[in-house]
């Protein structure tokens, strides 16, 4: 046996160990070099889900808490319906108007950037004050209700109401004096004025009838504490 | 001949059955090292068909090209310029150029085997 070959062969040994380890490493590597975006949203489509089917288990042990008060004293069952109402937990139906929004059909130009076309969170917002300002009691955005801690808020392309995602176009139902409400939307100088000429597609409709969805996340107050003694 | 190619060999089931695997935030060190042990192989077969191998000169250029390799890796990660091209460049290279002479030499040496059997043949019908 030649002298080379010996240590040659004990290179390569080293170098067999060396190879088979990288392979193993890329190919653990293997659905994230696919692209972190791509892993991000399929953690974040994954989430969702799961979220989904929390509020479904909201919405069950909800049921169940109904059927526990029914058992309980109706004065106490009555007080808490009426907090329930007032937070929105609850869906309330009456007369009111179906306000839809979409964004623009027209094509921006140099003149006019593409997103004055577009329906921003501003807009929702001071749609969803000025509906309270003319006397709705209850609000909701493409079934988000509104209450008194919802945000809503611009997220990248989207816009985030009670932590959810509504995309265009958007159906805003508001409970109250339809007529107030529709006239305070449209008067002059109002909110809706400065959208009609960029062609954001506005209809409004009033309703007899319509039914606000309550809210359908959780209340967790994890910071304020009652304060008894006021 | 095949000595090195049982040592690869023996390597790759050595590697198979130890489970051994790298934070992958370090395996462009360890692919910089595989390309030195590849190109140090070369070279060691190179040098011992040109006759000119030693055994010192084969081992310590092994490990100096690894750990250059690995050191360079680091200082381009360091600086933010990527070395680690440069080194697979150079090895890329030096393997290609060994490669060629082996195989200049393989070619030559069958030529060579080839001719002395013929050469021998016409003597035989000769005598």
């Amino acid at each position: 046996m030649r002298n080379w070959q010996v240590s040659i062969a004990l290179v390569c040994i080293l170098l067999g160990i060396f190879l088979v380890a990288q392979l193993r490493t890329q190919q653990a590597k293997g659905p994230a070099s696919l692209g972190r975006l791509d892993a991000l949203s399929e953690l974040y489509k994954h989430s969702e889900e799961q979220r989904e089917l929390l509020e479904l288990e909201v919405a069950k042990l909800r049921e169940q808490l109904t059927e526990q008060e029914k058992a309980s004293e109706s004065a106490v069952a009555e007080e808490l319906q009426k907090l329930r109402i007032l937070s929105g937990l609850t869906s309330l139906s009456g007369p009111g108007i179906v306000l839809t929004l979409d964004d623009s059909k027209l094509k921006g130009n140099e003149d006019a950037p593409a997103d004055m076309y577009l329906i921003h969170y501003e807009d929702l917002l001071l749609v969803v004050n000025e509906l309270f300002a003319a006397g709705a009691e209850a609000v909701s955005i493409n079934g988000q209700r509104i209450i008194t801690t919802s945000e809503i808020r611009c997220a990248g392309p989207t816009i985030l109401v009670n932590s959810t995602r509504v995309t265009p176009p958007f159906e805003i139902l508001a409970i109250g004096d339809a007529q107030t409400l529709q006239s305070s939307l449209e008067m002059r100088g109002g909110v809706l004025e400065p959208m009609r000429p960029w062609g954001i597609q506005i209809s409004i409709t009033q309703k007899d009838q319509i039914t606000v969805p309550p809210y359908k996340g959780t209340i967790n107050f994890k910071y304020a504490v009652e304060n008894r003694g006021e | 001949m095949w000595l090195p190619v049982l040592g690869l060999l023996i390597g790759i089931l050595i590697g198979v059955g130890w489970q051994i695997s790298l934070p992958i935030a370090y395996s462009s060190y360890m692919a910089v090292g595989i390309l030195a042990a590849i190109d140090s192989v070369f070279g060691g077969v190179r040098a011992a068909l040109d006759n000119n191998y030693d055994n010192v000169v084969f081992l310590s250029g092994f490990f100096t090209n690894i750990l250059l390799a690995i050191g360079l890796t680091y200082l381009g990660v360091k600086l933010g310029v990527d070395l680690v091209l440069g080194a697979t460049v150079a090895f890329s290279i030096r393997i290609f150029n060994n490669l060629g002479m082996i195989r200049r030499h393989m070619i030559l040496g069958i030529a060579r085997r080839w001719g002395e059997k013929k050469a021998r043949q016409k003597k035989e019908i000769i005598n």
